[in-house]
């Protein structure tokens, strides 16, 4: 095997100039909302160090993860793939099949024992002996336990790997379970979302692989860098909540004036994900500025807390976009809920009244 | 068994060398291919096994039909939203709701964008290198490679110095000896045909699509929020249109409907410099090898798709027709009703699921969903090692869905076939062109070839389509209309008390239908039956085998250790097996048994 290449020597050598290799590192640091400072660092690592091995499995999911991840484009996608981490192991992009496709994960093991990162799409279910899910004719939750055996740590992409998702939902029938139920003994970084923002996927990857070490981690284990705060807290329509101005019926004269859609439902005001600020596909939307509600999809068990269009009214709004996960937590812990109900009524009720009798009338 | 033949027409031969191919690597989900081999290393016999069980539809009981979309959609993050759009179709078509002229158009950009950007990546990233061999680029010479992009496109990207440069890129790649998602494949097999210049050439488009995919989908992304999974809303779209008042730039407005105008004539151009051209140059080479027809040409349904008119389903208003073909009958496409309990049914008799009398199929309506994973006496291996599966009893998580008794193929080459033989023009001129192209008469479509083709014909066709929908909805929104949402009946209080709706899209790889049946404003059932689910389906109690199990027979391996042909006719397909998995009782009745362990 020929001797290993750092990432900006690879880079170098396809072609990518000096001068580009440091505006990539500085996009970068921007996407990673970390100042200039960060570029240099990110720099300095990767002209330093040999691609990581990444092994990324698929469980129970849909590959949402994966086509986000391909969305991304910041770094692109390709980059990441060919220049930037060594993807030895993907069945859902690699070109091998069958067991010349299995024989790579055992190289892997025998090369990189304990070097490389286990990335995880989906999750194993436990049920009927794990074979709900089956792949090269074992249950996949064992194929899993065997390649986190040998790895550094684990990235559980999306939802699934990181909560449950969807499968898991009530009933949940297979006994899908996330990641960690299955594997104690690893670090796990958890990227959820249904699906996380390709470049917080990407973020996490390259932070990692920079600096050789896991990104903070909240106590549930997400990275704080995209996961501390409220969407809620940074979304451009929180004027019109705090202005009492809402978005009464899909398509009414407030949505066609961007109020707020926290009376149609909106998941933001408890939902710890970068939405409302790196936004999605190159930046250019995310869900709410379309005019429909967050749905909380980063959030533990969100498919089993109420309809998406009920306004929620469970969470605290004490703090306000200065509070973490774990802070908002822990008031939520001791004082259960101020209520967010509570909170919309302090600001607004005054504003509101006259268009709420209108709309109980209509209902 | 030894020999026999099926009802629809197949000779199975199982003594031979089995060869196992699991996991099929570059498609959606799990799934298994076993195959058995003559003498001559030509396959006689085929095994079609679906590898996973999500139970999604039992998950749905009992929750409001409005969120329905959210959770359905997650069937599937590849044909992202298709789910989610049949969906919403079948609370509406519950309900009787009438969704507004300009959501039904933000609904047509958004699936015909999803074909344009599900086909181009189909096309490179998971079905390319079944055709292209990348090693070989390495021994191209860019200079001709340049020659032979210019002969065939007008493409900006053509320069010898590009083609070197994308060279030197693959060559530094494979230097450092860690080969990636390019490790251990079938390099160098004689069953790839292309010359280096040609695989440069398509080397250089793997990685140039990859880049322009995600600039396809940012139409989810300005109507739907975000792409995957962007949002939909029973009754309409969730986005507004202001294009003039206060507030304007908080919701569609008119810098986004000139991206989606921008997007659009980009994604045209990509699809018919790059793709179409490289299509033809990659077919030129193959075009002998007209293997993997199976049902293509004898069995094949269309639901039909993108109505022109708003809530109107008939072929009059839908883009792309419906219907079904049967026994190689091109002169009469039958219609489909998918709320006739005798048309569509699914049977379970070869499948890891229990019905109380497994010779009869049911329709989604009546359907009983009980898993039962147990495994045949001619197993080789163990319950949880599966050597070689017995594919004389149950051997699939897939349930095998008929129409009126028969197996049948969906997907892009169904759907252009029934619209050929009903005398679409658009359709009939973009294949007659592109066959008299390559000196190929019709029936030439009928093999993986010909899948591969009408794929990437669709694809140019929907990216053109977009544009004639966009201009529509422009026109609309200059008449004044700027409604995209129905609300009369969005509060549950305005439903009736027990209904059943029927919801049905053509999904980039086929025919796909949601039933519903809403009880006291809740779910009480709730089932799906997709395109993967009809073309990787096993055995029925007739005997009658499925699309993909009847695309392999007779094709000859050229090396049983390289199987790369089993990859590149099951790739034509673009399976997709978390689709095809599904699974709830119409009834309500929960998955009985649950075992635990």
């Amino acid at each position: 095997m020929a001797v290993h290449e750092t990432l900006y020597e690879v880079m170098r050598q396809h072609g990518i100039t000096r001068r580009s290799f440091l505006k990539f590192c500085s996009l970068t640091a921007a996407g990673l909302g970390m100042g200039p400072e960060f570029a240099g660092k990110l720099a300095h690592a990767l002209e330093t160090k040999p691609r990581t091995p990444v092994i990324w499995l698929h469980g129970l999911e849909c590959t949402c993860c994966t086509e986000s991840f391909i969305r991304s484009g910041n770094p692109l996608a390709g980059d990441v793939i060919l220049s930037m981490i060594s993807l030895d192991y993907d069945d859902t992009l690699m070109a091998a099949a069958g067991h010349q496709a299995e024989e790579l994960l055992e190289q892997t093991i025998e090369k990189y024992d304990g070097q490389y990162v286990l990335a995880c799409e989906g999750n194993p279910p436990l049920n009927e002996d794990g074979m709900y899910c089956i792949q090269g004719g074992i249950p996949y939750v064992e194929k899993l336990k065997h390649m986190a055996d040998h790895c550094k740590a684990i990235v559980a992409w999306g939802s699934c790997a990181s909560w449950g998702c969807v499968q898991a939902a009530k009933p949940n029938p297979t006994r899908a379970v996330p990641i960690h139920k299955v594997i104690r003994d690893k670090p796990i970084v958890k990227v959820p979302g249904c699906p996380p923002i390709a470049e917080v996927m990407t973020g996490v990857l390259t932070y990692m692989i920079a600096f050789d070490r896991l990104p903070p981690l909240d106590r549930q284990g997400r990275p704080l860098m995209f996961y501390s705060q409220r969407l809620h807290d940074k979304c451009y329509r929180r004027p019109h909540f705090d202005a009492g101005q809402f978005v009464e019926r899909f398509d009414d004269e407030g949505a066609r004036k961007g109020y707020c859609l926290y009376k149609v439902g909106c998941k933001g005001p408890t939902t710890y994900n970068a939405c409302s600020t790196v936004e999605w596909n190159d930046g250019l939307s995310w869900p709410v500025k379309s005019g429909h509600g967050c749905i909380g999809c980063a959030e533990n068990d969100f498919w089993d807390k109420g309809s998406f269009y009920s306004a929620v009214t469970t969470a605290g709004f004490s703090a306000g976009a200065e509070a973490t996960a774990d802070k908002v937590g822990g008031v939520l812990a001791g004082a259960a809920a101020i209520g967010v109900a509570a909170h919309a009524a302090a600001s607004v009720v005054s504003h509101m009244t006259g268009k709420q009798s209108e709309e109980s009338s209509n209902g | 068994m030894a020999s026999t033949v099926t009802p629809n027409g197949f000779s199975l031969d199982d003594s031979g060398q089995r060869v196992v191919v699991d996991p099929i690597c570059r498609i959606e989900g799990h799934l298994r291919i076993e195959v058995n081999l003559d003498e001559s290393n030509t396959i006689r016999n085929a095994v079609s096994t679906g590898n996973m069980w999500r139970g999604l539809e039992v998950i749905l009981k009992g929750r409001d039909p409005r969120d329905a979309w959210a959770f359905v959609e997650r069937i599937c993050g590849v044909c992202t939203g298709v789910h989610a759009l049949a969906s919403v179709r079948t609370v509406e078509d519950a309900l009787g709701i009438d969704i507004p002229r300009n959501a039904n158009s933000i609904r047509n950009l958004m699936m015909l964008s999803q074909y344009t950007q599900d086909h181009l990546v189909h096309f490179y990233h998971l079905h390319a290198l079944d055709w292209v061999d990348v090693v070989s680029a390495l021994n191209a010479d860019p200079a001709a490679t340049s020659q032979l992009q210019q002969s065939i496109s007008s493409w900006r990207n053509s320069s010898p110095g590009y083609f070197r440069d994308v060279q030197n890129k693959l060559k530094r790649f494979v230097e450092s000896g860690q080969l990636g998602p390019f490790a251990n494949a079938y390099w160098g097999s004689d069953a790839y045909r292309l010359p280096a210049e040609a695989n440069l050439m398509a080397v250089a488009h793997y990685l140039e699509a990859l880049d322009f995919q995600k600039e396809i989908v940012k139409i989810h992304t300005i109507f739907g929020g975000r792409n995957p999974h962007p949002n939909w809303i029973v009754g309409g779209v969730p986005c507004s249109i202001n294009v003039d008042q206060v507030g304007a730039t908080g919701t569609v407005h008119m810098t986004w409907l000139n991206m989606v105008s921008d997007i659009i004539n980009q994604s045209i151009e990509f699809i018919d410099k790059v793709y179409i051209p490289d299509l033809k140059a990659i077919a030129s080479f193959y075009k002998d090898w007209g293997y993997g027809g199976g049902l293509a040409g004898k069995n094949m349904l269309s639901y039909g798709d993108f109505p022109l008119i708003a809530n109107q389903w008939d072929n009059e208003s839908l883009a792309l027709p419906a219907g079904a073909i049967i026994n190689g009958d091109l002169s009469t496409v039958h219609e489909v009703d998918t709320r006739d309990l005798e048309q569509i049914q699914e049977f379970v008799n070869h499948s890891w699921y229990s019905y109380d009398d497994e010779s009869r199929g049911l329709h989604p309506w009546e359907g009983v969903t009980e898993p039962n994973f147990e495994l045949g006496p001619n197993l080789k291996g163990t319950k949880t090692n599966i050597q070689e599966i017995d594919e004389g009893a149950k051997y699939s998580w897939l349930k095998a869905p008929r129409w009126k008794g028969h197996a049948m193929e969906v997907g892009p080459l169904s759907r252009f076939v029934i619209a050929y033989a009903l005398g679409r023009e658009d359709v009939k001129e973009l294949v007659d062109s592109t066959l008299s192209e390559l000196g190929l008469p019709l029936p030439a479509l009928f093999s993986t070839l010909g899948r591969t083709a009408a794929r990437g014909l669709e694809c140019t066709w929907s990216a053109h389509k977009m544009r004639e929908v966009f201009d529509d909805m422009m026109a609309n929104l200059k008449a004044g209309d700027v409604a995209t949402a129905n609300m009369d009946m969005w509060e549950p209080s305005t439903w009736p008390g027990d209904v059943k709706g029927v919801g049905m899209v053509e999904a980039p790889r086929g025919a796909l239908g949601h039933w519903i049946h809403i009880k006291d404003r809740k779910i009480e059932n709730y089932q799906a039956i997709v395109p993967s689910t009809w073309n990787a389906s096993p055995r029925d109690p007739a005997g009658n085998i499925g699309a993909y199990e009847a695309s392999l027979l007779g094709t000859p391996l050229v090396n049983a250790e390289q199987p790369l042909e089993i990859l590149r006719t099951i790739h034509s397909f673009d399976p997709c097996l978390a689709c095809a998995s599904h699974v709830m009782s119409p009834d309500g009745e929960e998955l009985a048994v649950i075992k635990v362990r």
